[in-house]
């Protein structure tokens, strides 16, 4: 690919960055395009396309960062925002000096149909499909809402290291969210897919297909009584959603959270944290999957990085910051939104890996509890452990069977104690919907995925004794 | 940068307007600083400028919009090519269009502080670092910090339309944040502070600092408690983030597309007489204060339930056209990158007449609530379910007592609302778009698994 800022350019701005004697200095330039659109109460409302592009510098003196960013890619506006970045990291006191850079690609992941060249038109016609389907699936769909959106991301880093690397991300996501209406109020359904590829997204997966499981979602919980209270065993569903493990131990493995003691698994590194049956793995590389890529934000190589290995807790996330402090490897999640950013370490896809329970012996040999189709959102404290995710399709456990559906709320837990209670993994490991992971402030997409697993010791939050 | 500047790249896209075609431009620049201070010096220090346009077309009933992060002439160009272009496959809708203006004045409201603009980076820096000590010394309990930061932003925005629409503005507003790590030697808990305002003489370093030690260190020792139905107070924090919820309920949108529990209620009955909620971007003491909104028009303040009645929903114009109302300058948008839609800017509560202290004592027993986590995933607005992680103080006999964690509280809006006990006179602002006030709610169900 082309370059966004010319190697030459980029020298000279990060010899000007290094200024008198800074420890380090990079330069990260990217160029978004995105087109949207969105489907509500029977009308395209409106197709939306956007344009940003922008380099952020960044200069480390000691344990100090300054940051600058601009939207102005010349010579002069680069030049400029070093100045501002180097300034912020005052304190620098030496030698100037030149740096040269060496280009180190990777192979970006492989697109089939640019969704840039797809007709606007053939994206319209998705979104009317999933609407028509939705509300003929059933008579109680009231409203349907549904949404289109492709992005391209064109990245390029270049740091004092030597370092010069590139990568062109195209994401393409779609979403179909339902209102049904019955004599117990509104209950809604939602059914999303996103991917690290292009328009053939639609090849994999069939929109009227997404639009009856999400009508359906709706429509089945205008049956649900309200969910239980207190603690239950919990079987989670694959494929629905690996949103547990990113909130119980996925940020507390963090290397910014744990360096500032803001990690219940700080100093834990060789203890048995979980179960045995519990293998977590973070992995940048898994191609096509939401949270892929092939070089991070700073321009380290994605990876797989198995972070706890039958219930031992083998390694920390690292970006490149926290690396250097410790005198070791980033492992490729240091990410960051967007230009106007700071990276920090942050997930990419995070799962369990499958174990060899068959999923129906584990609903059959569980007595009581609740089954977690579908999981929602999470958030976590990271220094005390506690954590939330919230169910969006569940069903009691009675008997060993699934039986009647429940309305929506939140779980809560403590991560390592949470960890340590599961006590079957099945084998049929499937990837979740597409999320986006904040974290001070910041948007990243990611993906997760489990098997069914089953879990004591966590808290529903229902309105039922 | 001046706002006249952004009027006129507003005015200029707004002018080549053609026959047939309504446009909306909006123009928004800022200039940020944050300061992050970490072990007494500084962890990152942020410094920058952002720009940039969106530009809405509505041709023959079609809405088009594309946005660029830049003033860039060229660009700008092709944002309005590329609206232009998206019209064409949207679909017809009569009621579409821009704002037409209303003739609403708007307030006068000074939101721009120049003192900002003068207080020097090493100030900054000083605040900063100075916070950092302050929580630190607060409490021999408090043994780290997450993030203690120093931030302020100047924001310039604009908007013009071919229907006549011009209107500016510029802001200034700064905050410190305080996220600390307190410790009894066996478990670590966590608490925040803030402080906003707009300009740095209003920041409080030392009530900030003390707020967030206070925060993390009641919560020591703290534990599941055991399932049962009771009382809440929420804190002034978390009803805050109550009422942005609720006040999402009466967008016109959602009510126009089916979506709001409170289409066809207005005059009845959906709330304690004790709740009168407001939406009042006029008023300049609250973080989300504008004089125009998104769409350029006068905002003014919208009573959404008083005393307990469903009275009002926010507008924009294009809600208001299709459900006969008038627009009540509710337009929101998230930046240049978004569309304009209804919704809350500036939430508040009528205040009651009680202190804090005294609504423990009302409730005698039951639980302070003093952070919720997981709205996003344990609250519908549409079907009105509420479930979300929670942790505060217990009250017993009206004192605080024994610190709760690893607990949720669940109900549903609707009886939340119509369960409502007493509403505090302890008004706190926060850098969101509602204000909060202590607020006791009665029924509601604690999950946990205490003994």
């Amino acid at each position: 690919m082309t370059d966004l800022i010319d190697p030459d350019t980029l020298q000279r701005v990060l010899s000007a960055a290094l200024g008198t004697g800074a420890d380090w200095a990079e330069v990260f330039a990217e160029d978004r395009r995105s087109t949207g659109a969105v489907l509500d109460d029977g009308k395209v409302e409106e197709m939306t396309s956007g344009r940003d592009r922008g380099a952020g510098i960044r200069v480390v003196v000691g344990d100090s960062t300054g940051f600058a960013h601009t939207a102005d890619l010349s010579e002069r506006g680069l030049l400029e925002t070093a100045r501002i970045a180097a300034d912020a990291a005052r304190g620098a006191n030496g030698e100037g000096r030149v740096v040269a850079l060496d280009r180190r690609e990777v192979p970006s992941q492989r697109i089939s149909i640019v969704p840039d060249e797809v007709d606007k038109a053939r994206k319209v016609e998705l979104l009317l499909a999933a609407d028509r389907v939705a509300r003929g699936h059933d008579g109680a769909i009231s409203q349907v809402m549904a949404r289109y959106s492709d992005g391209r991301r064109r990245i390029q880093i270049a740091n004092s290291d030597g370092l010069l690397t590139s990568d062109d991300q195209v994401r393409t996501t779609f979403s179909v969210s339902c209102v049904a209406t019955g004599d117990t109020g509104m209950q809604t359904g939602r059914e999303s897919v996103g991917h690290t590829i292009g328009f053939e997204l639609f090849d994999r997966y069939d929109v009227e297909e997404l639009a009856r499981a999400a009508a359906g979602r709706a429509v089945t919980k205008l049956r649900a009584r309200p969910a239980p209270s207190g603690q239950m065993t919990v079987v989670i569903g694959s494929g629905g959603g690996g949103v547990m493990f990113h909130e119980a131990c996925g940020h507390g493995l963090e290397a910014d959270l744990v360096d500032k003691g803001a990690s219940v698994f700080a100093g834990r590194i060789g203890e048995q944290v979980a179960s045995p049956l519990v293998t977590l793995v973070d992995d940048g590389t898994m191609g096509g999957e939401w949270g892929c890529f092939a070089v991070d934000d700073e321009g380290h190589a994605a990876q797989r990085n198995v972070l706890i290995e039958n219930g031992i807790l083998v390694d920390y996330m690292w970006d490149g910051l926290r690396a250097r402090k410790e005198g070791r490897r980033s492992s490729g999640n240091g990410r960051r939104q967007s230009y106007q950013h700071l990276p920090m370490v942050r997930m990419t896809n995070t799962y369990l890996l499958g174990g060899t329970s068959r999923p129906d012996d584990i609903v059959a040999d569980t007595d009581s509890g609740v089954y977690i189709a579908h999981l929602g959102g999470g958030q976590v404290n990271t220094a005390t452990g506690d954590f939330v995710f919230g169910m969006t399709e569940a069903y009691l456990i009675e008997g060993g069977r699934i039986t009647e559906p429940l309305r929506e709320g939140n779980l809560i837990g403590n991560g390592p104690a949470v960890l340590r209670n599961i006590d079957a993994v099945g084998d049929d490991f499937a990837m979740g919907p597409p999320g986006t992971c904040g974290k001070d402030g910041q948007g990243v997409p990611v993906g997760d995925g489990v098997p069914t697993l089953r879990v004591h010791g966590l808290t529903i939050g229902g309105t039922a004794a | 940068m001046k706002a006249e500047t952004l009027q006129a790249i507003c005015d200029r896209v707004v002018a080549s307007g053609g026959p047939g075609e309504e446009i909306e431009a909006v123009a928004m620049w800022s200039r940020d600083t944050e300061v992050r201070a970490y072990e007494a010096a500084v962890e990152s220090f942020t410094s920058a400028e952002s720009a940039g346009v969106g530009v809405r077309v509505v041709r023959d009933g079609r809405v088009g919009f594309a946005w660029a992060g830049t003033f860039e002439e060229s660009a700008v160009r092709e944002a309005l090519a590329d609206a232009r272009d998206n019209a064409r496959f949207s679909s017809p809708d009569p009621l579409a269009g821009v704002a037409a203006p209303d003739h609403v004045e708007p307030v006068a409201l000074t939101l721009h502080d120049p003192r900002l603009e003068e207080f020097a980076t090493s100030d900054k820096v000083r605040l900063a670092i100075e916070l950092e000590a302050a929580v630190r010394g607060a409490d021999r309990r408090i043994v780290g910090v997450e993030s203690v930061d120093y931030s302020d932003q100047l924001a310039l925005s604009a908007v013009a339309s071919t229907a006549g629409i011009r209107a500016s503005s510029t802001e200034t507003t700064c905050a410190l944040s305080a996220y600390v790590l307190a410790s009894d030697g066996t478990e670590t808990t966590t608490g925040f502070g803030f402080s906003v305002g707009r300009h740095p003489g209003e920041l409080d370093v030392r009530t900030t600092a003390a707020d967030a030690a206070k925060r993390a260190v009641r919560m020591l020792g703290a534990r599941p408690a055991r399932s049962e139905r009771l009382t809440v107070v929420l804190d002034p924090w978390v009803t805050a983030q109550f009422l942005g919820l609720v006040a999402s309920v009466f967008s016109a949108d959602a009510v126009l597309k089916g979506r709001s529990l409170f289409a066809g209620r207005i005059g009845e009955s959906v709330a304690s007489p004790l709740v009168t909620l407001i939406d009042d971007p006029t008023d300049p003491q609250m973080w989300g204060a504008t004089a125009t909104d998104g769409e350029g028009l006068a905002t003014r303040p919208v009573t959404m339930i008083d005393a307990g009645v469903a009275s009002g929903f926010l507008y924009d114009s294009y809600t208001a056209r299709a459900l006969g109302a008038a627009s009540t300058g509710s337009a929101v948008r998230y930046g240049f990158t978004s569309t304009p839609a209804p919704g809350p800017q500036a939430v508040r509560l009528q205040p009651g007449a009680a202190s804090a202290e005294e609504i423990w004592a009302q409730v005698g027993d039951g639980v302070v609530i003093q952070e919720v986590s997981g709205l996003h995933s344990g609250v519908n607005p549409v079907s009105g379910d509420f479930s979300t992680g929670a942790e505060g103080i217990r009250l017993r006999g009206g004192e605080p007592a024994e610190a709760v964690r690893e607990v949720t509280i669940a109900s549903t809006l609707q009886r939340m609302l119509a369960d409502v006990v007493a509403v505090g006179a302890d008004v706190e602002r926060f850098p969101m778009d509602a204000s909060g006030v202590s607020l006791a709610i009665a029924d509601v169900s604690l999950s946990g698994g205490g003994e």
